[in-house]
């Protein structure tokens, strides 16, 4: 009862409490809606071109469609054919394991050699960055081509390797000698991983080094206990980012199979460029099987996140973060 | 301490600085010949292009003469300035778009509160990863129903509505504004919008120009999106999709003319990339990528 009669006092101090409460909780709810119209471009992009995509290509993977007539349902045949009867899709997973296994880590070696070359000069550093860097900025489109050319049987590099009494492969037009005339552009191309490496080299702490010099370490040792450890954070990006490009593997391949000839089916010569870009563009956008090329992007999808997700994981075994986080 | 300061005053020994030199000597040697090695590409392409037909077929590897005109004949071989026209469409309005729809976008992500904030950035960056390969077979069936293959409108109109990589640089860059210049202008009485446009992109104009500069060249480069979208139409050929299909064009084109084609699409992004070097090497190490 007595409380009762205690409560008609305190009544505004509630009301003020209240009504203090209910305006920050407006305040916040429009900064909540400001904060969505000024996302708004990303959040309709992501809905339309990434969320409904991907669902839809999810959908139209348990389908035959080749866009004239409506999609038919065939369960899970696209993908039983993909892994049991389809011999194009195993060599274009071949193809691009070959990619992976082979030019990323060479790219890699090459990356962490100019960048410490780099390191090692010291009058003339901008100069070489610029021309070590400079083969990067040529489009991919014009680079294949020069490399066509550059690569052709009578050209200037078996002309050279001619003279040096060197074997004069024929690169593009021998199935034996395509992958590896396109590692030898993927080397020419290596300035981008050449600088992020070049970065992480000069972060490393020169005391590091001093003390590597007082308990007389040799440079091979200075490389494997120092320089290794500091920089094996890019090292894993770099294998990431590799993985993820060796799925998106495709205009060089494309480029140099028809330069030959524009009739030349994509994978020229036999098939030994056939990538999985290129195998999932043949089927969907020259057969017009859209329902198996969805299949196909459902597997890159998951084969993505799946080893990104490995990679994160595994990563901290072997990754050295300075400091725990960056 | 001053043992140190000693030590490092007296001068060199003959033998270290010997030793120091020839050190040198070694490292610029090899810089020299890794220099030639990326080089030496250039030089061969350079000089073929400027070979008479000829020429191309004997061994020698100097142009004599050099014909000058391989530049000017190429004209007559393809419609050049049409497909140019094209690529900057597809690269000057994606530029535009990305940076438009990016910029609000990047500025709510980084300093803005609000709920929701953390899983956008989350599924933001989990895109940035994903090849275009993964979404092309519904986007392109989607197109189809629009109507839009064979134009640029695919390539260009999704750009207006934020680009991943675009975004998380802004980000990224927006963050290392003094948060004290936004309270200040709030306190004036500013809200988010004014706050943005008046003192954020201000500030923000060397990220927002490197931004600009690598999407322009990302679409200036861009050939899978081109070839799929716009392919089986020559009148919307890109200039990297009409230098692949030279040799569709004119049967039998020589080499000279299609190095030289490769070389005048190349040169505005070499030019380009003497103007803005610094910020090529400092955009691509800040993020890694470069789109």
């Amino acid at each position: 009862m007595a409380t009762v009669t205690v409560r008609p006092p305190a009544a505004p101090e509630k009301a003020r409490v209240a009504e203090r409460r209910r305006r920050k909780r407006r305040s916040a709810w429009r900064r909540q809606l400001v904060a969505l119209a000024f996302m708004s471009p990303w959040i309709i992009g992501f809905t339309a071109f990434y969320v409904y995509p991907i669902l839809s290509s999810l959908y139209f993977s348990f389908t035959k469609y080749d866009i004239l007539t409506q999609p038919v349902w065939v369960g899970f045949d696209n993908y039983t054919f993909m892994f049991t009867s389809d011999g194009r899709f195993w060599t274009a997973v071949r193809n691009t394991a070959w990619v992976v296994a082979v030019i990323v880590p060479l790219q890699i070696l090459v990356g962490i050699g100019a960048a410490t070359v780099l390191t090692r000069v010291r009058r003339g550093l901008g100069f070489y960055r610029t021309v070590f860097f400079l083969p990067t900025m040529v489009p991919l489109v014009a680079a294949a081509l020069g490399f066509v050319f550059l690569l052709n049987p009578g050209g200037p590099v078996n002309a050279v390797l001619g003279f040096l009494h060197l074997p004069e492969p024929l690169w593009f037009r021998d199935p034996a000698w395509a992958k590896p005339g396109l590692a030898l552009m993927a080397m020419w191309m290596v300035g981008q991983t050449m600088i992020i490496f070049l970065a992480a080299l000069l972060d490393v702490p020169t005391q590091l080094y001093e003390a590597a010099d007082i308990e007389g370490a040799s440079p091979l040792q200075r490389f494997r206990h120092v320089t290794l450890p500091m920089i094996s954070p890019v090292i894993f990006f770099a294998v990431v980012i590799g993985v993820i490009n060796g799925f998106r593997y495709f205009t060089e391949a494309y480029v140099v199979s028809k330069a030959g000839d524009w009739d030349n089916p994509v994978g020229t010569p036999q098939d030994s460029l056939l990538f999985y870009s290129s195998h999932l563009y043949n089927s969907g956008f020259e057969g017009f099987h859209m329902g198996y090329a969805a299949a196909l992007s459902w597997v890159m999808f998951v084969v993505i996140m799946v080893c990104t997700l490995v990679l994160i994981r595994s990563s901290r075994r072997w990754v050295h973060y300075q400091g725990g986080f960056r | 301490m001053s043992a140190a300061t000693v030590v490092t005053r007296r001068p060199v020994p003959p033998a270290i600085r010997r030793r120091r030199m020839l050190l040198a000597v070694a490292n610029h040697s090899v810089a020299i010949a890794l220099s030639i090695m990326f080089l030496l590409p250039f030089a061969f392409i350079v000089s073929t292009a400027l070979m008479t037909n000829q020429q191309m077929g004997s061994l020698s590897i100097w142009p004599s003469p050099f014909k000058w005109s391989n530049f000017t004949d190429l004209f007559e071989f393809f419609p050049f300035w049409r497909y140019a026209w094209n690529s900057l469409l597809y690269a000057g309005l994606g530029t535009v778009g990305v940076v438009v729809s990016g910029i609000p976008v990047a500025y709510a992500l980084s300093r803005m509160r609000w709920r929701g904030r953390q899983l956008s950035f989350v599924l933001l960056l989990s895109t940035l990863m994903l090849p275009v390969q993964i979404t092309i077979v519904p986007l392109y069936i989607v197109f189809v129903r629009l109507g839009w293959i064979g134009s640029l409108k695919p390539l260009i109109v999704p750009l207006f509505f934020g680009d991943a990589f675009t975004i998380f640089l802004l980000r990224q860059f927006f963050m290392t504004i003094p948060q004290e210049l936004s309270d200040a202008a709030r306190v004036d009485g500013a809200n988010d919008l004014q706050i943005l446009l008046r003192v954020i992109v201000p500030l923000a104009k060397p990220a927002i120009a490197a931004v600009a500069l690598f999407n322009f060249l990302y679409c200036w480069n861009d050939f899978f999106s081109p070839l799929l979208y716009a392919g089986n139409n020559p009148d919307t050929w890109t200039l990297a999709i009409s230098l692949q299909q030279l040799t569709q064009l004119s049967r039998g084109i020589l080499a000279n003319l299609q190095m030289a084609a490769s070389i005048l699409f190349t040169l505005p992004v070499i030019v380009i990339f003497f103007f803005a070097q610094k910020v090529f090497v400092e955009g691509v190490t800040l993020t890694g990528v470069k789109g």
